[in-house]
């Protein structure tokens, strides 16, 4: 196999989550992006795996970082429906960091 | 180009195709069922890697589970199901960006890598992998089960429903600090539903909505 293959898919959707994040004006779609560069970085741990020929530690990692996308999405989603509570709104654009009641 | 090559490019391209839709769909919902095509796609890549473990926690944690998770997050939020036309921001900055970031690592990868032929991987064991994580890695596990608990915790403290109070009324203040802050007494919690009620404009929103529901029944 040629390990340039995974690679290269991985760093497209990286890129990809990039451009989610930077054009996505609702929260919820940027936590997609997110977990679209989270899941790049996976694939690249674990296709380190196979040229590194080091066993597993990718693998461990990309178990860990999976952890990780689960707690943050968690908490994500935890403050963005707060936020919609309290102003029926999911853009992030709208949201005003400077005031407590400001928006 | 072997077998697992033709295996590797097509499921990569499943998932950068798939991976595009998620964030270029003027649709929600669609959004959320592109992202589930890609991380499935990104499960067989796992499994032609010989990674067999992380292909399947793949699936029950990011398939099962957080995708679900931003699913019911959509419902909650009352996106709209048709397609919206204000879920995007101008996009060439984005573009150049993300166009400059994904290309460029790409071109990177292939320049380290080149076309240069790997042995194909053992398929992975779950004990190998089990002795790897309890054997190298076992404070960092055991760290990630102290971070998940603290998520836990921070996401039902983000839910309380009394954060979005505006003004709390300093008459309760006071008095959280005693011993009546660790129990739920419903004496400091009443200011707080009533400080809530006149805030939240979602209530409002519900209202002309179930009126139009009722009218169109």
């Amino acid at each position: 196999m040629h390990a340039v293959i995974p690679y290269v898919t991985a760093a497209l959707l990286f890129g990809l989550g990039v451009y989610g994040v930077l054009r996505r004006r609702n929260a919820i779609l940027v936590l997609m992006a997110v977990e679209l560069m989270l899941n790049a970085v996976n694939l690249l741990l674990v296709t380190a795996d196979v040229t590194l020929d080091n066993g597993y530690r990718g693998g461990a990692f990309a178990l860990f970082v999976i952890v990780l996308a689960a707690a943050e999405v968690g908490v994500g989603l935890a403050i963005i429906l707060q936020y919609y509570r309290m102003r029926a709104a999911v853009h992030i654009d709208d949201v005003r960091l400077d005031g407590e009641n400001a928006g | 180009m072997t077998v697992a090559d033709a295996l590797l490019l097509a499921l990569g391209a499943v998932a950068v195709g798939s991976g595009t839709l998620v964030v270029t769909s003027t649709q929600i919902v669609r959004a959320g069922l592109y992202l589930v095509i890609s991380l499935g796609a990104m499960a067989g890549l796992y499994l032609v890697l010989g990674a067999e473990l992380v292909a399947w926690v793949q699936v029950l944690v990011y398939v099962g589970a957080v995708v679900v998770l931003l699913l019911f997050a959509v419902m909650l939020t009352r996106a709209p199901i048709g397609p919206s036309a204000d879920l995007d921001r101008p996009a060439w900055p984005a573009l150049v960006v993300g166009g400059g970031v994904g290309l460029g690592l790409a071109a990177l990868f292939v320049d380290a890598f080149r076309w240069v032929r790997y042995g194909m991987p053992a398929p992975g064991t779950t004990e190998r992998m089990g002795a790897e994580l309890f054997g190298n890695w076992v404070l960092p596990f055991e760290v990630l089960s102290i971070l998940l608990l603290s998520a836990l915790v921070g996401a039902i403290i983000l839910s309380r429903p009394d954060i979005g109070a505006p003004k709390p009324t300093p008459g309760p203040q006071p008095q959280q600090p005693t011993p009546g802050a660790q129990q739920p007494t419903p004496g400091p919690q009443r200011p707080n539903v009533s400080a809530q009620q006149p805030d939240p404009s979602p209530q409002r929103v519900e209202e002309p909505e179930r009126e139009k529901q009722k009218d169109g029944s």
